[in-house]
């Protein structure tokens, strides 16, 4: 079977003014559906960069991307966009939610884009609350939250459209150690009980250790992965 | 697809209208320079409004002036005496025991000081018409309000309510100098606010006189049988050989003569709202960008989860036309309280003569206030809502 994501030679570079910055130096990778993948590596090593391509945040200088088949390196920007919406959630170290809305309708967001009445989505919205186990908060707004709160609202956000991959920047990185880990049970549970395909950057290695596969980038390169 | 469109658009515009309280100040920034501009704008143009409605708003349709052809206005028109009895012959006009209701009428200009200046004041010039002794019937609704009427062929004048209350000395029983004689002030005269209650008048014959005018007229001011007469009236004097004459129903005189100063005042508003403006969209750009810097992150999240550049456009361009009607109507607002019905004179520059008019501020000019506060709104939004919807959505999210 295909893999679900597949990177060939991927290389990309930051130009900064006639200065080249290579960041990402020809990686190959596949991921499969279904994985639950942690990212480590020194700060800089271009963690983040590879998220950000992956889920279509970001373009690539060079090399092979294909996500589900689709080499999404060569949609114009407004399909790409079209293509986020439908296929990747994004989980924010710092949790990017938007201040003046309750936790439901911050959850609600991307179902904007999608065709569904407002009752389906109020409904979907609260499921997925439910599911991080915060149906008790659905009109609470960030600031009434705890940081681990905000982080399960930012998960419910990133899975209330079904997307096909979970990209967490770092998802853990500014909870403490209990909330953390209740964070990560929840990215596990969604691994294993609801089949999602994760990719997880992170810097510590009790996080990476939940998850099915662990890679090390360094210097733009990918060293000993570890399985 | 279309319907995803607006769903978004309306979406990220109330999160966005949403934050606006977090960023009052420098919004408030943006709608004071608006406010100011359209209150400048409104004000100015209120001038040539009042002056416009005064001159022309009451202008009848059964009254005409009739003045020499291609002339355009009383002070450069002549009408010799075979012609003004032409004019007065002809059919369409309203009679009394067969004799039209028409007053051929000459024209000059006093130099008097205004009433604030004091007797030792600058001059300014108000117009001295000499007119017929049907002169009364055919204005509007002319009254004596003190004094009495003129008599004829003596040495005498009457003032206009307008011109008596405007300049230094123009009181009953009191005399001016003009054209080397001495005229006593017997009157004083309302007409419901026309022109006429800026001007003096005396006997066309006296001023002639003094003047040295012979018996050349510049118009014959008449009244038309009926508003249906006025065909009849035109067609007989432009087909008689003997007259070169145009005739303008009051209504259209009035207009005619309002034009040029309208013109003026409305050149010179808009050019100063013009530059204003320049300075208004300044800080309207200034208010978006900072706008859309405070909101970096929150519209690089929402393009990430799948949001559309055109909304993030779209709900700056909102933000700043909200911005903008704020402003426009608060402008508006203050030019109205400030300025509707203010009383001022201005020169006519048709007859280089003083007239009192009061600022208006209409409907429509208020209209026009807040359509160009929108426009300037939606200037300042443009390059801080592109910046928004082309900014890279790493480097947004990334920020603080
Ligand atoms: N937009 C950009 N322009 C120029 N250089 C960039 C840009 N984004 C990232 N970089 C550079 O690319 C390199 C990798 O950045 P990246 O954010 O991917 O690192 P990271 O592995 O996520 O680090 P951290 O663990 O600190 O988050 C860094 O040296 C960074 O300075
Ligand atoms: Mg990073």
């Amino acid at each position: 079977m295909q893999p679900l994501i597949h990177l060939r030679d991927l290389v990309k570079e930051y130009r900064r003014g006639t200065e080249r910055l290579r960041v990402l130096d020809g990686l190959s990778l596949e991921i499969g559906e279904g994985e639950f993948v942690a990212l480590m590596g020194p700060s800089g090593s271009g963690k983040s960069t590879l998220l950000n391509l992956l889920g279509g945040l970001d373009r690539m200088t060079s090399g092979e991307l294909t996500i589900g088949g689709l080499a999404i390196g060569e949609l114009p920007d407004a399909a790409l966009a079209r293509w986020r919406a439908d296929h990747v959630g994004f989980v924010f170290q710092m949790y990017n939610l938007l201040p003046v809305l309750t936790a439901e309708a911050n959850v609600e967001l991307p179902l904007l884009l999608s065709d569904l009445p407002a009752a389906e989505r109020r409904r979907r919205a609260r499921a997925a609350l439910t599911l991080v186990g915060l149906e008790d908060r659905l009109s609470h707004r960030p600031r009434e939250l705890s940081g681990g709160q905000e982080q399960r609202v930012g998960i419910a956000r990133a899975i209330v459209s079904d997307p096909t991959l979970l990209l967490c920047d770092e998802p853990t990185g500014d909870l403490d150690r209990k909330s953390g880990d209740e964070i990560l049970d929840l990215l596990q549970e969604l691994n294993r009980q609801h089949g999602k395909t994760i990719l997880m950057v992170t810097h510590d290695p009790r996080a990476a250790a939940r998850a099915t596969r662990q890679l090390h980038l360094d210097k733009g390169v990918l060293h000993a992965e570890v399985r | 697809m279309a319907n995803h469109t607006v769903r978004q658009i309306l979406a990220v515009t109330a999160l966005n209208l949403r934050n606006i309280p977090a960023r009052l100040d420098s919004s408030l920034v943006a709608v004071v320079g608006i406010a100011g501009v359209v209150g400048v704008l409104v004000a100015l143009l209120s001038i040539s409004e009042g002056f416009k409605a005064t001159v022309s708003q009451k202008g009848r349709d059964d009254a005409v002036i009739i003045i020499r052809g291609g002339s355009g206005n009383e002070l450069s028109s002549a009408l010799a005496k075979d012609q003004v009895q032409v004019i007065t012959d002809a059919p369409g006009l309203a009679r009394i025991d067969g004799e039209a209701l028409a007053s051929p009428e000459l024209f000059t200009i006093l130099d008097l000081p205004t009433r604030r200046e004091g007797a030792s004041g600058p001059a300014s010039n108000v117009p001295f018409r000499g007119v017929g002794p049907h002169a009364a019937q055919i204005r509007r609704a002319f009254r004596i309000i003190d004094g009495r009427m003129l008599s004829a062929g003596h040495d005498e004048v009457i003032v206009g309510k307008a011109a008596a209350t405007q300049f230094y000395g123009l009181e009953v029983g009191r005399q001016i100098i003009a054209g080397s004689r001495r005229w006593s002030i017997v009157g004083i005269f309302s007409d419901d606010g026309s022109v006429s209650e800026s001007e003096v008048w005396a006997d066309r014959w006296v001023l002639a006189g003094a003047y040295r005018r012979g018996t050349t007229v510049q118009s014959v001011h008449a009244k038309l049988e009926s508003k249906a007469t006025l065909g009849q009236l035109k067609r007989s004097l432009a087909g008689d050989p003997r007259v070169d004459i145009s005739v303008l129903t009051e209504r259209e005189f009035l207009a005619e003569q309002s034009k040029i100063l309208v013109t003026i005042i409305r050149t010179l508003g808009f050019t100063i709202a013009l530059l204003m403006g320049a300075g208004a969209v300044f800080a309207a750009v200034n208010t978006m960008y900072s706008a859309v810097a405070a909101r970096t992150r929150e519209i690089a999240t929402l393009r990430a989860i799948g949001f559309g550049g055109t909304p993030v456009l779209v709900s700056v361009l909102v933000e700043a036309l909200a911005l903008g009607l704020l402003g426009g109507v608060l402008g508006g607002a203050a030019a109205y309280a400030a300025f509707n019905g203010y009383q001022t004179s201005t020169l006519n520059f048709a007859t280089f003569s003083q007239v009192s008019f009061a600022f208006r501020v209409t409907p429509g000019l208020l209209v026009t206030g807040v359509v160009y506060a929108l426009l300037l709104g939606l200037v300042g939004g443009l390059l801080p809502g592109w910046r928004a919807a082309h900014m890279p959505v790493t480097e947004g999210l990334r920020a603080t």
